[in-house]
């Protein structure tokens, strides 16, 4: 009904003195017919022009380890960002030729973990680009959603690339080759292609059309809740947080949202990022991933509120099946891992916990004797059982107690990085400047076993190759570098991963195509 | 003025009759029975002529019931109290009767019929007069969209329960009812949602078309499906009404550059959005460049606090605390205190100073840039407003370990009385009343209760409040400061309208 063929007829405008009639079109296949004009034109346009990259330099230059993790670039205002691109852009012209210069001097000393000589290697010898490519085509060969797709270099000396596309596997190789990039990162697949960005004189047009949906999590949101680390560090008691992330989310996404290909990526140090690249994901418009997010988002409040969960009651099914999983792991890893009121007599559990009476109660027990955070969850049934508090409402005392685990334990999300169609993410495989370790997926049904301190470094695997003393190739059969490596089992789950989704796209596609067919 | 080619012109029907023949089947329903309800989805654009004056005046007594809604909204009135201040405006401006009873057999019944028909007339040509003129711009579709949907909330909440159902009927909205089997098998689910009854009917629906009873968590969600309760069908309809017009917005922002180059038609429509967006600048342009013609220094800022709302003084008192802001939090402050009158060279100076644990070149690096594009000296050059409560209310959430938001809104009660106690408000009556506006969502109301108890001295002698009130309501942090500033210096309230026309006339 709402079809933009209603829209299809002429207004006329008849102004009462005189005869003059102003025709008014307002109908949308007027809009195709300009689209297509233009889409000629740019066309042409194009093939006189040799697309060069478009180099950028980010305004916000930080040491390359802190901008990688840090979130201060990337939670700006889309119009602050795109600002930033723009005039980065404009000073990217005149800076290209210095850079040039600036690559060939001797650079600063970098971590050993990762320095340009490793990456260039890794590149070349353990990348599997191939893999990469039918992963975002969701096809053996390249589709729009390749060629379309922006990619983004930030190199050795922190300048940052935008816009960059690529034809084939190769050519995306061939140029990471060039340009050794520290890492890179990938956006949306567009309108046209982003390298032509710059020659097309209406922006209107080119557009962000589809995206893989992402979260990030990232441990460091967990701070005020882990006592073992905090910053960048993580161990394996923190670890759990991101496994039990990966749980919930992983079970919402499949059972709620019925999507079925999710990847889920070992950030490199402390954190994962999850791709849902299931079709009807990739084209969710903002409006729909914020939706997604918030539906999975519990935890919240600034530093200035002290209960950052509040969920309504009876417990909505996602949140009632979140705290099934959650509630036998409270015990081991917050209780008892984490231990986060050992310390106090007015833990910030106190302020969790509905009645003042049993508060004080709790408060002057604590006071008297130290107790750890398990004999302190206990104590609350055991003080309010023993009558401290007529007024005590045991149906709040129990909802404030699952608060307390959601507060603890339920994933925390970066929204802003779900919400944008038009977010950058970093790519599967690229390898962690500050870490040396590669970007690595994740097995969402074996979470639990990933051991994030057991990730293979760059160096180590580049060591393996040399090492490598298997039968070096059999009749008619090369082995490839990447399968002497502790990166093989890593490269194997993703090549199922990206097998099953090219399976049903494939599927997908033939049921769109039989459809159509019949109208 | 709106003329379609004649009903026999085949134009229209000619790229139709292929492609969507239900489409010309109720477009000819349509102007047989012409407005069988008076609900409208606004699916089909007018069709017969109408006058000058009457696509000027139906547009703008639109405008006005929009610029209404909107201010209500940013009042975050809703529901049924959004209905009951709206009605008088819509009586007024849109009336809507219901079908006469009267047959149009007596002289009563045909001018029942008859006025029916204008109204319902009215309020669909002037829906897509208005849709025209504001669909130039993001920010005006956007506004447009919201207010129209809000419109249709309140008249759907309106309407009699029969007109309802027979007009969501003819909608043929795509919703499965869930089977006894199914209902029977999530009942432990679908029990523990919000708006379920006993015996509730339930429909499911793709996901995607109710994103916002998704978001907030109001309907049971599995393998992609959302089972909205009856009780929620509402919903429904106007998440539908949303999509659809949304959509349309695009396709009319789309065919619009034609229209430009129709050089009569653009002032009038030009007119029009103008008149939305002066409502805007009510409520979000309250900026202030200087007090009293003097620059405020760097050095100054601590001074002024004292009238700064809690949010502003949070964020300062943080900054002041830690040496740092984190990115929210620095934009909304650096925007207020540029409205304050701060200029890019003292804010440079501010901010240098006040990241204590920060180098000059990290400095310069990282912060400089943002900053001068905050003042418009970067990039697009574009000069960002200082936000505005309700910006400050909805638009970025604070998550852990970020100061910038509305403490009212955002800070857990116990913080927010003991921060509103640290701005000297020690009576009971004062705080309690804070506690209630908060609970009861009126952040605004907290706000200015604090503002009027801390300044109710000068309210009282200075500006003759007799009973210490403010009058209008506050709803910008910039308005905040000016108006505690002015009556710390012993000027009367609304001074500055009359400076300005004086500035005028120089
Ligand atoms: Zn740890």
């Amino acid at each position: 009904m709402s079809s933009p063929h209603e829209m299809e007829h002429e207004m006329e405008i008849e102004l009462p003195d005189g005869p003059a009639t102003l025709n008014a079109k307002s109908h949308d296949t007027l809009g195709e017919e300009v689209l297509q004009e233009e889409v000629e034109k740019m066309e042409t346009e194009l093939e006189s022009k040799k697309a060069t990259p478009e180099v950028e330099v980010k305004k916000e230059e930080k040491k390359l380890d802190e901008m990688f993790d840090d979130d201060e670039f990337m939670d700006q205002d889309d119009a602050e960002l795109l600002e930033l691109e723009r005039q980065a852009n404009e000073q990217a012209m005149k800076k290209e030729e210095e850079q040039v210069e600036i690559k060939t001097e001797p650079s600063a000393p970098k971590p050993t973990y990762a320095d340009d000589d490793l990456m260039l290697a890794y590149y070349s010898r353990l990348f599997p680009f191939r893999l990469l490519t039918s992963w975002l085509s969701h096809s053996p060969l390249p589709t729009p959603s390749f060629h379309n797709r922006e990619f983004a270099f930030t190199l050795q000396n922190d300048a940052y690339l935008r816009y960059l596309s690529y034809r084939t596997s190769d050519d995306l190789r061939k140029d990471i080759l060039r340009l050794n990039p520290s890492r890179f990162e990938i956006g949306p697949v567009y309108t046209l292609n982003p390298r032509e960005r710059k020659a097309m004189r209406n922006n209107a047009k080119f557009k962000p059309i589809e995206k893989e949906l992402v979260f990030d999590i990232d441990l460091t949101d967990y701070d005020p809740v882990r006592t073992c680390c905090d910053k960048a560090n993580i161990c394996h008691k923190c670890w759990m947080f991101i496994t039990m992330a990966i749980k919930v989310i992983d079970v919402a996404l499949r059972e709620d949202f019925g999507f079925e290909h999710i990847l889920w990526i070992y950030s490199g140090r402390r954190g994962a990022h999850a791709w849902v690249c299931d079709r009807k994901a990739r084209l969710l418009d903002d409006q729909k991933r914020r939706a997604i997010t918030s539906y999975l988002e519990i935890v919240k409040g600034g530093a200035q509120s002290n209960k950052h969960v509040n969920v309504r009651r009876p417990l909505h099914p996602h949140i009632a099946r979140s705290l099934e999983i959650l509630k036998p792991l409270f015990k081991e890893h917050i209780l008892e891992a984490q231990d986060p009121w050992g310390a106090s007599s007015t833990p910030h559990l106190s302020k969790l916990l509905p009645d003042a009476g049993l508060v004080s109660a709790l408060t002057k027990k604590w006071e008297s004797a130290a107790r750890d955070s398990v004999q302190k969850w206990t104590d609350i049934d055991t003080v309010a059982k023993s009558g401290v508090s007529r007024s005590l409402d045991t149906k709040a005392l129990r909802d404030a107690k699952q608060d307390v685990i959601l507060e603890y334990m339920y994933p925390r999300l970066d929204a802003n990085v779900s919400i944008h169609l038009n977010h950058l993410l970093k790519s599967p495989f690229v390898v962690h400047p500050g870490t040396g370790r590669v970007c690595v997926p994740i097995e969402t049904e074996r979470a639990e076993e990933f051991d994030p301190l057991a990730v293979p470094r760059v160096s180590e695997l580049l060591k393996e190759i040399d090492e490598y003393e298997g039968v070096e190739a059999r009749e008619g059969e090369v082995v490839q570098d990447w399968e002497k490596t502790g990166l093989r089992p890593y490269v194997e789950y993703f090549r199922r991963f990206v097998n099953g989704l090219m399976k049903d796209e494939m599927k997908g596609k033939r049921e769109r195509e039989g459809d159509s067919m019949e109208f | 003025m709106f003329r379609q080619d004649t009903p026999t012109a085949p134009k229209k029907y000619r790229a139709l009759d292929t492609r969507k023949a239900n489409v010309r089947q109720s477009a000819a329903q349509w102007a047989s029975s012409d407005y069988p309800h008076r609900l409208n989805f606004y699916n089909i654009p007018p069709t017969a002529e109408v006058t000058l004056d009457e696509f000027e005046q139906w547009a703008i007594d639109r405008l006005k019931v929009l610029g209404e809604i909107e201010t209500l909204l940013f009042r975050n009135k809703n529901g049924q109290e959004l209905a009951t201040e709206m009605k008088p405006v819509l009586d007024k401006y849109l009336p809507l009767s219901h079908n006469p009873t009267l047959g149009a057999g007596t002289k009563e019944g045909r001018e029942a019929w008859e006025r029916c028909r204008r109204e319902r007339k009215k309020d669909h040509y002037s829906h897509f007069i208005v849709r025209l003129a504001f669909a130039r711009s993001e920010e005006l579709r956007r506004r447009f969209l919201r207010c129209e949907a809000a419109l249709f909330s309140v008249r759907f909440m309106n309407e009699d329960s029969d007109a309802k159902r027979e007009f969501v009927r003819e909608l043929g909205l795509a919703m499965e009812p869930v089977g006894d089997a199914e209902a029977k098998q999530y009942a432990e689910e679908l029990g523990g949602m919000f708006g379920a009854r006993n015996n509730s009917e339930w429909y499911k629906v793709e996901w995607e078309r109710v994103p916002d009873l998704v978001e907030k968590r109001m309907v049971f969600v599995r393998r992609g499906m959302a089972y909205v309760p009856s009780s929620l069908q509402g919903s429904l309809v106007q998440a539908e009404f949303t999509q659809r017009l949304e959509k349309d917005l695009e396709l009319t922002a789309r065919a619009l550059p034609r229209l430009d180059e129709d050089s009569r038609l653009l002032p009038i429509l030009n007119h029009l959005s103008l008149g939305f967006s002066a409502s805007d600048t009510l409520n979000n342009n309250n900026t202030l460049t200087s007090l009293n013609g003097e620059t405020i220094t760097a050095a100054q800022i601590d001074g002024l606090v004292q009238h700064f709302p809690l949010c502003m003084r949070h964020l300062h008192l943080t900054l002041r605390q830690t040496g740092h802001l984190k990115h929210f939090g620095r934009l909304q402050y650096t925007l207020f205190l540029k409205g304050i009158g701060l200029s890019v060279e003292e804010a440079l100076i501010f901010w240098r100073q006040a990241f204590k644990g920060v180098t000059d070149d990290k400095f310069n690096k990282e912060y400089r840039y943002n900053i001068r594009h905050s003042y418009g000296l970067e990039g697009n050059r574009r000069n960002y407003k200082p936000h505005s409560c309700q910006q400050i209310l909805t638009d970025h959430p604070p998550g852990p370990g970020e100061s910038h938001g509305c403490p009212y809104r955002h800070f857990s009660m116990d913080n927010l009385i003991a921060a509103v106690q640290s701005m000297g408000v020690n009576e009971k009556g004062v705080l309690d009343g804070v506690k209630k506006d908060v609970e009861a969502k009126k952040f605004h109301l907290a706000c200015n209760r604090v503002f009027e108890f801390t300044r109710r001295k000068e309210l009282k002698e200075v500006a003759g409040h007799r009973d210490g009130s403010l009058g209008e309501t506050i709803t910008h942090p910039n308005e905040y400061f000016e108006k505690s500033w002015k009556l710390v210096h012993g000027e009367a309230l609304g001074g500055s309208e009359v400076k300005k026309e004086d500035r005028m006339e120089e």
